[in-house]
């Protein structure tokens, strides 16, 4: 069996930690970072990347543009 | 030469508009100027010329639409009176802020409000101060013949896009209707947007090419510096026009001892005024400015080596006269006369005036 | 079972989603999690699906949107407060090959502008006219505007909006709906993944119908304004949920050309 995996790169300078894509997620993959950027905002970040499916929810409803979907079919080595 | 016709000033309006190859009217009905677009609607120039005339649903619509066409290099115009104007001022402003072209014709009737539909001169401060809010003037052409309505709007067209800004002609109720003998203009083909593109491409939104930069057609400037370094763009563009715009006309003002300065209606009152003054043996002359912006300073200042007054001759309460002043300097006298509400004044009236408020007083 | 490393996901053969071309990089101003940015850079998606940028033309508006022209590559036109359709008119008349479309939120489109906002679909502009109503003033400062809620405070109506004193909101969109020179008229949102991929949808079919010349395609988003109703992004979309779709409902309100004309008409030489 298949298995999608994904990934999201975030535009730390450009996004403002709105928090949008955090709850978009289905796979509570984001979260919001600790860390500031240098205009303060908590950017989003993945927390959790193993569980991203690249679904592009987080993207979706992005205000700010700064996510960049990524996906791969993985093929099941077993 | 062009075709000889016997026409209302209104009519050569839009009749000079299809013949200039304007590319769009847009309107609101409003006494005394309404025969522009009925004028244009009779004739159907869309089918003729493919140039577009829509009725709006208001004279703050007319000006933005006038906008829109504008920012795209069209040769658009629209016509109202003075109540009609004040409501276009909002518009005129953007469009002075985003440096674009159009005729606007202002066929004056009295104010103030909503004032009375008979001729009036009454809207000199707003035609040549501005109109509206902020450092702006419009190129501003009064004609005071049912032929000059004919050649202004050609005029009134190459001027506006020389400068990348609204022209205003200053016309009032009785050159808008009364008729006259008029040779039209020969037909001038619109321009193709090809055509348009080779001359104006470098400022026109006329949708983004893939070798520059995005065309923004905007009054807006968040950056006070920015917006500084524009209006000095835009002063520059006034000054220009000062030395190098001023059209006026000199009748027997070579040895005028008493100079009357009048534009429009008020000119052709006048200069009968000055042939009955001078059988009376007294030296007078006409300066018809044919710019209001700019106006003739110089040459007025210049006539003040002769002169002993200046009378101002305007359907108002005295608007003219303050640049009339201006242009004197305190050298001589600068007096006023003119009727309100409607009213026009007659030669007889003019030369009364003339001897007392400038050689009795 | 090999584990992907991200550095084998992140490759550029594996995107599946990202920014807009026509979208530039300057970063927007807007608050954050204004829905302002989610509808400009749908606008911008189709632009560029469609492959439209040399001929569209956007008519940016007076509010928090009028420095739009900073974000999507397009030639612009910034018109006065409200005016943007009669801006729209004048250079769809004279370009009417162009794809032309105005951006207005509430106070532009459904107060100052309602006169030309009727007027402009009531002649069936083959124009796109796209409402972000969030219910408020966000570039003055939170004020009331048309469509904001009964009850609703804003900094005009800190009590909350009373009927007795301002009147009702605004369902304007309906009112569109009712005019014949309208083609589309639908309302959207753009507040969860699938509301963003519905509104992209039918900002697509606006800018086909204006190809199409068969009036005015409008489409309202229903927004938020997390920074004038003073709560965060998510608890916005909360209340949006609970307090404006009950009274702006989602959904197409019209999709059908221009009515028989002929029956509105006089009679003309009838004997």
């Amino acid at each position: 069996m298949a298995k999608v995996r994904g990934a999201v790169v975030v535009e730390n300078e450009v996004c403002k930690g709105c928090n949008l894509c955090v709850v978009a997620c289905p796979q509570d993959v984001l979260s919001l970072n600790k860390e500031v950027n240098s205009k303060g905002y908590h950017y989003s970040y993945m927390m959790n990347p193993e569980a991203c499916t690249g679904c592009t929810n987080c993207a979706m409803v992005c205000p700010d543009n700064c996510i960049t979907v990524y996906r791969v079919k993985q093929a099941n080595v077993a | 030469m062009g075709d000889l016709r016997l026409m209302k000033g209104n009519e050569v309006i839009a009749e000079a508009a299809i013949r200039c190859g304007c590319d769009g009217y847009f309107g609101y009905p409003i006494t005394p100027q309404s025969e522009v677009m009925e004028t244009l609607m009779l004739r159907r120039p869309w089918e003729e010329t493919g140039m577009v005339v829509l009725q709006a649903e208001s004279e703050v619509a007319s000006i933005n639409m006038m906008f829109g066409g504008a920012s795209s290099g069209k040769k658009v115009m629209t016509s109202s009176s003075s109540p009609g104007i004040s409501l276009m001022t909002e518009g005129i402003s953007y469009m002075a802020g985003a440096e674009l072209p159009g005729v606007i014709v202002n066929v004056q009737r009295g104010g103030p409000g909503l004032g009375t539909i008979q001729p009036s001169q009454a809207d000199y401060f707003q035609a040549t101060k501005g109109g509206g809010h902020g450092d702006y003037r419009l190129i501003v052409l009064a004609p005071n013949s049912v032929q000059e309505m004919n050649d202004f709007v050609d005029l009134g067209f190459e001027l506006s896009f020389k400068y990348r800004n609204p022209a205003l002609i200053l016309t009032d109720g009785v050159i808008g209707q009364m008729m006259e003998k008029v040779e039209l203009s020969e037909f001038k083909p619109r321009l193709t947007d090809k055509q348009i593109e080779e001359k104006y491409g470098e400022w026109i939104a006329s949708g983004k090419k893939p070798d520059r930069e995005r065309h923004i057609k905007t009054s807006l400037e968040m950056v006070s510096e920015v917006q500084e370094k524009n209006n000095e763009r835009f002063q520059a563009k006034y000054r220009a026009m000062e030395k190098d715009e001023v059209r006026f006309e000199a009748i027997q003002c070579d040895d005028a001892e008493y100079v009357i300065v009048a534009y429009g209606v008020s000119s052709r009152i006048s200069q009968k005024a000055v042939v009955l003054l001078r059988e009376q043996g007294i030296k007078a002359g006409l300066l018809r400015p044919i710019t209001l912006f700019p106006f003739p300073t110089q040459k007025i200042n210049q006539l003040t080596d002769k002169a002993k007054g200046f009378l101002s001759v305007e359907m108002s309460s005295g608007q003219m006269i303050e640049d009339v002043k201006l242009a004197v300097n305190g050298k001589t006298k600068v007096e006023h006369f003119g009727r309100m509400g409607g009213v026009i004044a007659t030669p007889g009236e003019v030369v009364d005036a003339v001897k007392q408020k400038l050689i009795g007083g | 079972m090999d584990e992907l490393q991200l550095a084998d996901i992140i490759k550029p053969e594996n995107k599946v989603y990202g920014k807009s071309k026509i979208m530039t990089d300057t970063p927007m101003h807007y608050c954050y999690g204004c829905s302002h940015g989610v509808v400009h850079k749908l606008i911008a998606e189709v632009i560029e699906e469609m492959n439209i940028q040399e001929d569209t033309i956007g008519i940016a508006p007076v509010g928090c949107s009028v420095m739009m022209y900073y974000y999507l590559d397009i030639d612009w036109l910034q018109a006065p407060h409200g005016r943007a359709p009669a801006v729209a008119t004048g250079y769809k008349r004279t370009n009417p090959k162009k794809y032309v479309f105005t951006y207005q939120g509430d106070g532009d489109l459904a107060a100052i502008g309602t006169a030309e906002t009727m007027h402009a679909v009531n002649r069936g502009e083959n124009i796109v006219m796209i409402f972000i109503n969030n219910a408020i003033y966000g570039m003055t400062g939170g004020q009331m505007a048309p469509t904001t809620m009964i009850g609703q405070s804003t900094s005009t109506s800190p009590h909350g909006r009373d009927v007795e004193v301002n009147g009702y909101p605004l369902k304007i969109t309906e009112l569109i709906a009712q005019l014949p020179g309208s083609a589309y008229v639908t309302r959207q949102s753009v507040h969860t993944p699938a509301t963003v991929r519905k509104c992209k949808k039918a900002i697509r079919k606006a800018f086909e119908n204006s190809a199409k010349n068969i009036g005015t395609s409008f489409i309202e988003v229903v927004s938020t304004c997390n920074s004038g109703w003073k709560l965060d992004p998510v608890e916005s979309n909360k209340w949006m949920e609970e307090n404006m779709f009950p009274f702006y409902p989602l959904g197409d309100i019209k999709d059908s050309v221009h009515d028989d004309v002929e029956k509105y008409s006089v009679q003309k030489n009838k004997k």
